[in-house]
């Protein structure tokens, strides 16, 4: 194992010297601080096809129309991408808009959005205080509850698929204390209620941590003062640990909507595809079903509904930006 | 009762914030625990088990014996005599509320029992081969060979690349630097949801649509990773890099053989993350590859459970492999994880 392990450094490193000839004649050509450039450019070409070429394509998208991919075969409709997305007789009923499925999406998205963040940031809270309290065993714990993080979204739809299946265990549990057998992801309302705790299960981990720093950020002698005056740990959570985490919750509740409003992934794996009917389609399935999915790949309608999408997430950044600001003061 | 609920902890004494403590701890641990429980013992079970209801806990099979005079095996039962003594009892048919059994002790003569006295036996069964024929039978070592080459590949680009943009972004001066910086620190603001169709289409113009350096290219360049390297190169004395340009040492060299052996420890914790996104990636690798024999095993598998939705002894065993990688990295390497999410809020 060792021998093969620098065999192949060897190799690397005889690779690395070819890479370094072609640097040594650019070096002696721009001099050694404009060297960063030489560096800095495999990064930068990278993002440039990637992010930022995108982000300029989506916005020239978003005004043309047709079903050609190559951009000068598209003609150029103005806002017409917008005005039909934006087509509702009212902004509350889905029904009354010319793209129902986009304002279902919507709708599906906000409630989600508003529940999942919710619940995620409770339980987050609740469990970091516990953690942050604990004097043995807290590395322990602090990695049992980070643990699904780490599982990919199609991992964590099949398992809790399979939980809630109709001959799952949640059912079996459910018959025997005398309840009924529900088939849980083919009714809306159970299966929306699923997919917020099933996102919540999947991502709570990451912003107990988030959340834990915060905490053990807060000083220590506070709470032995409070402790010498007989301050009880309920008031002492009150008193101390809330007002002094408010700066920071605020930021982790900004960064959850941000990551709720992109909701996709393991919600599609779960539900099939955003079933029962649409009861669980969001903005980001809407997108990918226009472009990619669907027999015509409508790719204007769709760059217009991630415009519309990508603006209310730099909202949320920019507020973000400004509240993590003013925690740090 | 106030005063009992309000007064402050004693050392070695529980109190009711530290039982309520133990039991979110308990509870939060159980229902984190069972369903992925519940899903790897499913995943040991035969496909009859795992369609059963009620479900059992422990993957069971029936038992079953060879008799002389029979050509196929018969399963194995237990059968409750009215006078409380149990016998086992081997089944030949059933009709009806009757079933023709065996002596397993005496087994020329057959003789009829109703059903509701006997009981099928079984014992613990692990099916392994729900593991081993997903990969003679469907596609899924494709699969797996296919997340392995975009996993390590993009991992190892991931490193060499993002340290190159943090070693120029920390240890040169040139113009445009902190524009640079800003640049890649603002890519952190636009998720792939927003960005996914004109990416696609990127990556249609390259001619990499459904090809895994398509996949892989898109997903190298990380702004978190240059943030981190940037961070602990910027630790790194500048003397160091000066004493070696002395030594007239080419600036790629100063990199290849000064910088990146010094950031061994942030490399190692990047490392760590690149292998659990690019094993975990979903949405991409979903609008990039449209053949199967290109799939990674997250989206094959995603296909796999469309297409063949009752398999689910199938289902869950390649579910068992797509998260095994992960959850031995996070096993062995949890305190660099936890503490690396904690210290720069990646994920």
């Amino acid at each position: 194992m060792k021998n093969l392990s620098a065999f192949l450094f060897s190799i690397l490193d005889k690779f690395m010297r070819l890479v370094e000839l072609p640097t040594v004649y650019v070096q002696k050509k721009i001099g050694v601080q404009r060297m960063g450039y030489l560096f800095v450019a495999p990064n930068m070409v990278l993002f440039s096809l990637f992010v930022f070429l995108p982000v300029g394509l989506a916005i020239a998208y978003a005004f043309t129309g047709g079903t050609n991919m190559l951009i000068w075969d598209r003609p150029f409709i103005g806002l017409e991408n917008f005005s039909r997305l934006l087509n509702c007789g009212s902004y509350m009923d889905p029904a009354s808009c010319e793209f129902d499925l986009f304002w279902t999406a919507v709708h599906n998205t906000w409630w989600y959005t508003l529940l999942n963040a919710t619940g995620t940031l409770v339980m987050a809270l609740i469990t970091a205080v516990v953690l942050n309290r604990l004097s043995k065993g807290k590395a322990l714990f602090r990695s049992i509850f980070f643990y699904p993080v780490l599982l990919s979204p199609v991992v964590v739809g099949l398992i809790w698929k399979w939980f809630l299946a109709r001959d799952g265990l949640l059912n079996a549990l459910v018959l025997d204390l005398g309840g009924e057998r529900t088939i849980f992801l083919l009714e809306v309302w159970w299966s929306r209620f699923w997919v917020v705790y099933v996102s919540i299960w999947f991502h709570m981990g990451f912003f107990t941590l988030i959340i834990l720093a915060g905490l053990q950020a807060i000083p220590r002698d506070i709470y032995e003062a409070a402790k010498v005056d007989g301050t009880s740990e309920w008031r002492q959570f009150w008193r101390i640990t809330l007002p002094l985490l408010t700066p920071n919750l605020l930021v982790v509740a900004v960064l959850l909507l941000i990551r709720s409003v992109q909701v996709f992934d393991e919600a599609w794996v779960l539900t099939d595809g955003g079933g029962p009917g649409t009861a669980n389609t969001f903005i980001v399935q809407f997108i990918y079903q226009t472009a990619f999915s669907s027999e015509i790949r409508l790719y204007g309608l769709a760059s217009a509904a991630s415009v519309l999408m990508g603006l209310a997430l730099l909202a949320l950044t920019l507020i973000q930006v400004w509240l993590a600001k003013k925690a740090e003061y | 009762m106030l005063k009992f609920l309000t007064r402050t902890r004693r050392p070695g004494k529980m109190d009711i914030t530290d039982i309520l403590s133990w039991l979110w701890l308990t509870l939060g641990t159980a229902v984190i625990a069972i369903p992925i429980a519940w899903a790897m013992l499913s995943s040991l079970k035969t496909q009859a088990e795992v369609n059963s209801f009620p479900p059992s806990l422990i993957p069971q099979s029936t038992v079953s014996t060879q008799v002389e005079g029979y050509d196929k095996d018969l399963s194995v039962w237990e059968w409750t005599q009215a006078s409380g003594e149990t016998k086992k009892v081997a089944l030949v048919r059933r009709i009806g509320i009757k079933a023709t059994v065996l002596d397993m002790e005496k087994p020329e003569k057959t003789f009829q029992v109703p059903i509701s006295e006997i009981t099928q036996l079984k014992d613990v069964h692990f099916q392994w081969s729900n593991y081993t024929d997903p990969l003679e039978r469907f596609d899924f070592f494709t699969y797996i060979k296919n997340t392995v080459f975009v996993t390590v590949v993009a991992t190892i680009l991931t490193l060499l690349l993002n340290s190159m943009a943090a070693f120029a972004l920390s240890k040169y001066k040139f113009r445009g630097k902190n524009a640079i910086f800003m640049l890649i620190l603002s890519t952190l603001m636009l998720p792939l949801s927003v960005i996914m169709v004109p990416a696609f289409i990127v990556i249609v113009g390259l001619n990499l649509a459904d090809n895994l350096w398509g996949v892989i290219f898109a997903t190298v360049a990380t702004p978190t990773g240059v943030f981190m390297l940037r961070q602990y190169m910027l630790t790194i004395p500048d003397d160091l890099i000066e004493a070696a340009r002395v030594d007239a040492a080419s600036e790629f060299r100063i990199y290849w053989r000064i910088v990146l052996p010094l950031c061994a420890p942030a490399l190692a914790v990047l490392a760590i993350f690149s292998v659990i996104w690019r094993w975990n990636d979903f949405l991409w690798p979903l609008i990039v590859l449209s053949s199967p024999e290109n799939y990674t095993l997250q989206i094959g598998l995603n296909a796999f459970q469309g297409q063949f939705s009752v398999e689910w002894h199938y289902i869950l065993a390649m579910t068992v492999i797509a998260l095994l990688p992960v959850t031995i990295v996070f096993l062995v390497l949890q305190k660099y994880i936890t503490e690396g999410v904690a210290g720069s809020g990646v994920k």
